[in-house]
Formats: C-alpha cells, sequence, structure tokens
C-alpha cells in the first residue's frame, strides 16, 4: 500500500508545524522533515518577530497601515501591497496565538510582550525573547505538534514532486535512515522547506538551506519569482559566517570602521545602524572595499561595539550572540567589540505564491522562505521572515481547506509510480558512473555565486557566473558518489540536492543579469539607481522544453502606497 | 534501520589544522574528500540546532562549536553519543530521547479562556524559566546520565528540564496530579544527582536543577494532600 495524506507538508520548520497544527484535526496529515523539526533553520532566527502590537512605550501609536508602509518601503516597492497588508494585519493575531501556546517572550515591565526596535521600522514593533526568538517560537510550534500528535517522517526528504498536467499528484520521498525510495500520494501538498542560502560560499544559512525545496518545484514546472532578490545581512561574525543578530544594533550597537568613525552617519544620518539591512550591508562593504576595514587572516571587516551598552544589557537582552562570541572567537562582546562581514543571509525570491500560498501548479502550495508571495519585495525588513512563515503557514491551512471541501480530487498512484522509477534511474547513474567529486562541484558553484552575484553585481561579473554555471552543469552530467548503500547515505543526499541547487544558481544569476536597475538588494554598479518605468514588476522564471530556464515578468500589485524613492 | 552485524570499530583519518577549525567542518571535510561513507548529525554550525552533539576525547559537547586547535593534541578521538543505539558512525537512534520528552507533556497547558491579548507575565515570572526554555534538545544530558548508563528506563534529565520549564511557567495550568507520573523511580526519584548532566549541557541548562524543584513540588503537593488542602480536583 502506498503512503497516502489528505495533507503533506515538506518541511519541520515554523511554516511547515504551523500549516501542520492547523489542519490535522480536521485532515489525514503527514510532515516530512529532512532534519528533526527542531533542528530547523527557523530555530536559528535571533532578532524578533514583528506585529503591531504598539505594547512599547515609545509605540503607543503604531499600526498594522505603519508596519505595512515599513514593509513596502523597505521592500523597494517590489512586495505586492495586497500580501504585504494581509501579513501586517494577521501579525497580531499570529503573536498573541503564539503567546497562548506557550511562545516564552520577554516582557515589557507592565507583563505585556516586549518589542525593540529594528532597522526600517518607524517604531519599537519587533516582539522577540531575548535574542533567541526563532528558537522560543519553533520550540512552541513543535510542542503544539506534540500535544496534537501530529504524524512526523523525521530525516525523509524529498526527491520530486509529482505533477501532471499542472495537478499535483504527491512526491517521491527518500527516507535516509533505512535507506529506501517512497513515493507519498496525497491530494494536496505543501512545501515549507526553506531558502536557498548555500548556494552562497559564505552564508549564515544552515548546512540545510540548499533550497533544494525550490529547485524540486521549479523542475516539476512550478514557477519561481523574483530569485535575484538575495538579502546580505550586514553583520556576520568573521570567518564563521555566523548571524550577530540585528537586535544588536536594535539596542544601540554601533558599526565602527578602523578610523574609529561610526560610518553609517555618512550613508544615512537619520536611521544610522538602523537603516535596512541591504543599504547597511553596501555601506559596510564600501568601507571593506575603500579600505576603511580591518585586517585580519580571515579576512577584512568592520567592528559592531556594543560596550556602551553594559554588561547587564548585554547578559540579558543579547545572551546569545554574546554566547557565539565566546564560542566561536573566543571573545566577549561586553570587553571587546565583535569583528563583523556582510554575509549572504536570506531568499526574498522563491516559489511564486499568491496571498493564499496557492503557486502555478493545482493542490501544490507554499510558505515561508522557499515561497515568494511577496511580501519583502526587494529587501526583507529584519523581523518579517519570522512573521512571514507563521502567517502564511496559517493562511496555506485556509486555502488547502477550501480546496480539499471538492471530493472530486484523486490524487493518481501510475504518474507516482512512473516518477518513482525515474527517481531509482536517476540515483544508480549517481552511484555507478562518473569522476566528478560533488563537494568540488558545490565548492565551484558556490565561490561564483558568492563572487559574481554578491552584494555588488554587474553585467561582465553576471556573464561570467553564467558560463561557469553552464560549465558546471555539464560536470554535474559526470558526478558520482562513493558508496552504492542507499542506507544512511549523506553523500547521495547531498549530491541530489546539489543539482536542483544548480537550477536555482542559475535563475538567480539570470534574473540578475537581466535585471537592469538597482533595486533593494539587488544593486548593479552599471545600472545603480531604480527604473520604476521599465522594472517595476516581478522575475518570472519557469524551466523550458530545453531544461533551459526561461524568463517573463508580472506585475506588482499596488493598492495605497504608491512608489517613491527610499528616503531613511 | 540499524546495523547490528557490524561491530563497533574506530577509523582513523588525518586533517591539517587550520585557524578557526572546528570538529563539525573537520568531519565535513572527511565526508568530502576523504570518506564519502563517513555518517553524522549536523545543521545550523552554530551551537542552536542541537543536531551534533557527540563524545569528543572523552567529553561530550557539540561539534560545531568545539575548536580543533584547543584540544593540543595530534589525535582527536571521536565517538557518538553514549546511551542510545548507534545507527552509523556518529549516528545515534534518539527516539527513546523524543518519546521520554514528549511523554511528559512539554506543552503548555490551560484551564483558563484565553485574553483577546497576551496573558501578561512578569518580568520576574518570566526570568524564572529563562534556564529550561534555552535547552536546545542535543540531548547530551541525555548521553551523560549515570542512570540512564546502567540500561534504566529512566526518563532522563532534558525531558525533566522541559517539564519544569511548563511547570514554573505562570501561565501553564496544569494539574498538579499530572505529576504523579513522575513521582517514582523512573521519574525524578531515579536521580541520583551526579550532576553530569549540568557538565554536559552546552547551553548552561541545569537539568538538576528541574529534578531537585520537581520533587520540592511533589513533596509538598504530597503534603496538601495529606491535610486535606489541594483543591486539584482533576
Amino acid at each position: 500500500m502506498m503512503l497516502s495524506y489528505d495533507v503533506l507538508i515538506i518541511g519541520g520548520g515554523l511554516a511547515g508545524l504551523r500549516a501542520a497544527v492547523g489542519l490535522c484535526d480536521k485532515y489525514n496529515v503527514g510532515v516530512l522533515s529532512k532534519v528533526h523539526p527542531v533542528r530547523s533553520h527557523s530555530i536559528a532566527a535571533q532578532g524578533g518577530i514583528n506585529a503591531a502590537l504598539a505594547n512599547s512605550p515609545h509605540g503607543r501609536d503604531d499600526t498594522r497601515e505603519k508596519h505595512a508602509f515599513d514593509t513596502i518601503k523597505g521592500s523597494d516597492y517590489l512586495a505586492d501591497q495586497n500580501a504585504v497588508e494581509i501579513m501586517c494585519s494577521e501579525a497580531i493575531k499570529v503573536v498573541y496565538e503564539m503567546e497562548h501556546w506557550g511562545c516564552p517572550f520577554s516582557r515589557f515591565p507592565d507583563g505585556s510582550i516586549a518589542q525593540r526596535p529594528f532597522g526600517g521600522a518607524g517604531y519599537p514593533r519587533t516582539c522577540y525573547s531575548a535574542d533567541l526568538t526563532g528558537h522560543a517560537l519553533l520550540n512552541t510550534l513543535n510542542e503544539r505538534a506534540i500535544a496534537k500528535g501530529v504524524n512526523i517522517y523525521t530525516e525523509w526528504f524529498v526527491l520530486s514532486l509529482v505533477a501532471d498536467n499542472n495537478v499535483c499528484h504527491g512526491v517521491i520521498a527518500f527516507d535516509l535512515i533505512n535507506g529506501e525510495i517512497a513515493p507519498i500520494l496525497a491530494k494536496t501538498t505543501l512545501f515549507a522547506t526553506g531558502g536557498y542560502g548555500r548556494v552562497y560560499l559564505h552564508s549564515t544559512n544552515a548546512l540545510i538551506n540548499t533550497g533544494s525545496g525550490i529547485g524540486i518545484a521549479y523542475k516539476a514546472g512550478a514557477p519561481i519569482k523574483d530569485m535575484e532578490f538575495v538579502q546580505f545581512h550586514p553583520t556576520a561574525l568573521i570567518g564563521t559566517n555566523i548571524l550577530i543578530t540585528e537586535a544588536a544594533r536594535g539596542e544601540g550597537g554601533y558599526l565602527i570602521n578602523k578610523n574609529g568613525e561610526r560610518f553609517m552617519a555618512h550613508y544615512v544620518p537619520n536611521a544610522m545602524e538602523l537603516a535596512p539591512r541591504d543599504i547597511v550591508s553596501r555601506s559596510i562593504q564600501t568601507e571593506i572595499d575603500e579600505g576603511r576595514g580591518f585586517e585580519h587572516p580571515l579576512g577584512k571587516y568592520i567592528n559592531l561595539d556594543l560596550r556602551h551598552l553594559g554588561a547587564r544589557n548585554i547578559l540579558e537582552k543579547l545572551p546569545g550572540i554574546r554566547n557565539i562570541c565566546i564560542d566561536f572567537i573566543g571573545l566577549d562582546p561586553i570587553l571587546e567589540p565583535i569583528p563583523i562581514m556582510p554575509c549572504q543571509h536570506y531568499s526574498m525570491g522563491g516559489i511564486d505564491t499568491n496571498e493564499k500560498c496557492e503557486t502555478g501548479i493545482s493542490g501544490f502550495y507554499a510558505a515561508g522562505e522557499c515561497a515568494c508571495v511577496s511580501v519583502h519585495g526587494a529587501n526583507r525588513l529584519g523581523g518579517n521572515s519570522l512573521l512571514d512563515t507563521i502567517v502564511f503557514g496559517k493562511l496555506a491551512c485556509f486555502a488547502i481547506d477550501e480546496y480539499l471541501r471538492d471530493n472530486s480530487i484523486k490524487p493518481d498512484e501510475k504518474f507516482l509510480l512512473s516518477k518513482k522509477e525515474e527517481m531509482e534511474k536517476k540515483i544508480y547513474r549517481l552511484m555507478y558512473r562518473g569522476n566528478e567529486k560533488p563537494y568540488r562541484i558545490l565548492a565551484d558553484l558556490s565561490k561564483t555565486m558568492s563572487d559574481c552575484v554578491g552584494i555588488f553585481r554587474e553585467k561582465t561579473c553576471l556573464e561570467q557566473a553564467l558560463r561557469d554555471i553552464d560549465k558546471i552543469k555539464e560536470r554535474f552530467k559526470d558526478v558520482c558518489v562513493s558508496s552504492s548503500t542507499m542506507h544512511m547515505n549523506y553523500e547521495l543526499l547531498n549530491t541530489i540536492e546539489l543539482e536542483y541547487m544548480i537550477e536555482i544558481a542559475h535563475t538567480i544569476a539570470l534574473g540578475a543579469y537581466l535585471r537592469e536597475e538597482s533595486r533593494g538588494a539587488h544593486f548593479r554598479k552599471d545600472f545603480n539607481t531604480r527604473n520604476d518605468t521599465d522594472w517595476l514588476k516581478h522575475t518570472i522564471a519557469r524551466i523550458g522544453k530545453n531544461g533551459q530556464p526561461v524568463i517573463s515578468y508580472k506585475d506588482v500589485v499596488i493598492t495605497d502606497y504608491q512608489p517613491m524613492e527610499r528616503q531613511y | 534501520m540499524k546495523e547490528p552485524e557490524i561491530q563497533p570499530y574506530f577509523k582513523s583519518y588525518r586533517i591539517k589544522v587550520i585557524s578557526g577549525l572546528t570538529v563539525l567542518m573537520t568531519l565535513l571535510r572527511i565526508r568530502d574528500e576523504i570518506d564519502g561513507t563517513l555518517s553524522f548529525r549536523s545543521s545550523c554550525r552554530s551551537a542552536v540546532c542541537g543536531s551534533c552533539a557527540i563524545v569528543i576525547n572523552g567529553k561530550i559537547d557539540l561539534a560545531c562549536r568545539s575548536q580543533v586547535a584547543s584540544f593540543g593534541d595530534k589525535t582527536i578521538v571521536l565517538e557518538p553519543l553514549p546511551n542510545l543505539e548507534i545507527i552509523k558512525d556518529l549516528v545515534v537512534d534518539m527516539t527513546p530521547f523524543w518519546d521520554m520528552y514528549e511523554n511528559v507533556k512539554p506543552y503548555l497547558i490551560r484551564k483558563s479562556s484565553e485574553p483577546e491579548k497576551e496573558i501578561l507575565q512578569g518580568e520576574d515570572e518570566r526570568k524564572r524559566i529563562d534556564q529550561y526554555v534555552n535547552c536546545i534538545l542535543c540531548a547530551s544530558c541525555y548521553g551523560a546520565c549515570p542512570v540512564l548508563s546502567r540500561g534504566t528506563d529512566y526518563i532522563g534529565p532534558a525531558a525533566f528540564a522541559k517539564l519544569e520549564r511548563f511547570v514554573l511557567d505562570s501561565r501553564d495550568e496544569r494539574p498538579l496530579r499530572s505529576l504523579e507520573e513522575i513521582n517514582n523511580e523512573k521519574g525524578v526519584w531515579g536521580c541520583d544527582t551526579m550532576l553530569r548532566c549540568i557538565d554536559a549541557c552546552p547551553k548552561d541548562v541545569r537539568p538538576a536543577d528541574s529534578i531537585i524543584g520537581l520533587r520540592k513540588t511533589l513533596l509538598k503537593y504530597k503534603a496538601k494532600k495529606i491535610f486535606g488542602m489541594t483543591n486539584d480536583e482533576n
């Protein structure tokens, strides 16, 4: 008997678990996760989750509309405004819901949920649990899933999405521990598979964030959107690429160059360190490129100085990053500034969805970082990613519920069986033929992406990236893993994911090459201003018949907020 | 699927040590460059996800936060987490750990209806659960526990830390009666207070504190019951 579900959710992070707890009372729900749910990358989010609760004495007149405006402006007007309005309105509800489910938020003296200032936001709007907010939220949802007895397949991975004639029938999964390939029939399938940070050499992302979910959807025919918009976080710990939260600046931290200057005064004197991430990252990179960074064997850096905040503040509000500094570079931020550099952090692009999490394939949904609604547009604001995962994990429930009320949905085994055979052949090929080592291909791919499709981009370098990726695609045809066992073969898993990573990288580089303007995190040295006349539109990539990406464009949804120059 | 037919054995790999090299980076390089079959778990590489707890030179720690240079030794010995069955190489079967954790009802239990906004909680009340909130469920304490090493069906330190996190949470309304399930030798009375769990925790959680705290709660509950003072009718 083939495994069969009403709802099959891929990914056990915040978006996947939120959808699972919302649907499991009514439907037969299965969750597949590559790692145990509490190991998902949501756990690593530090700073917080935005909602206009107006709890802060400095933010009593905050509203969902102001949250929406900040998000749209932060997105450099590429976000779909209807979706942003929904997210910011739902924000308040989901934060209270998570609190009612036990999330241990930090508190203000009056007992309400504490909120701190974050970049690009007009008010202290970011609800937090010290600097471990992702950890607190993910544990809460995992606890909820335990309470509800959600059925979770841990260390199961998806090899392929099965769609025929634009209808989704389920997935072909791989059980890593038992080394078995399992087709799973599903009336509806939700991807909540996370972002694509690992296609870059330097990324704050977990090792599991390969973006393979996006690649799997793309290969199955789903359109993907705005892939060239990649966020570089301003502050990653030197040499390790570990995230140092924006909350460090939200709580008052300074960025200092080697001349001892708070250099943000030269770039955005009004917002200083709390300008949006794209702007702060470019400012830091410019300081480094122009020789005002510090030298270090592991690379050039800028200082993030927290010393003036005092030991008590650091211990109470930023204990997590203090531990990271001590564990990884033997430095205590109470006593010394933290050496940081910008680093790939977040994927604004992803599977093209609407505000109901629907994709281009019927019965197939996506939510969280793997999806692009788009609520973040060209640049996501800090504190909006945790929000995105939970809001759209919740909204996916309504869309799936509506779809499942139609009783005529019948996923068909025959499509899964033929796909299973195809996957078995592919794995056999990877095991027995070829001379290329997978890790070498990934090293070259990620280096190309970091070198040529980074914070600053321009035509010749992007052309080089596209040529490199073509060569890498050829080399992948000759890749081979070292063992032919299916049981616990991590190298095999990595190699299957690598193929999807190459496809993802191709769409990022191509989107960046074609977009001849600068908007949010996409900055072209050769087209250094925003061009609303020609480029106020989403990039859509579909896989063509010959396996090459086909690019088209789609209008941005504008409601109340007319695009204007983005000044801070 | 485990590989019971294969007796555990040690295998040696040689890796050049560079500045900042962690044990996890070493393992990744071995798998990439030397032995594609090597199995170990990893994800965040920043000591927050809890995937990579192993034994390093006899001491339990997260591979990702352990600096190779800090061992000052030419050889580093890596072993899987004790008290759990080996699946392959450094990967252990975590099922008993998760089962014990899930059995203590590690979630907020409420009887009152929810307010429209947040349930208020004082800063001090929030601080009370701080150390237990920080648990990343890496099972380091489980691997270090001398009671579990005797092969008992003891619940283990992490599950108690998580249970105490809710018992101490000002918002939680679980009936104290429900704690009877751990009022025995498999439960809080099984701990022989060697405090190895405290040493093993990479996040400064003190599971032994939770065990002592739960014992006190149970004793108070018992006293109240004897004097007929409990109104815990569930």
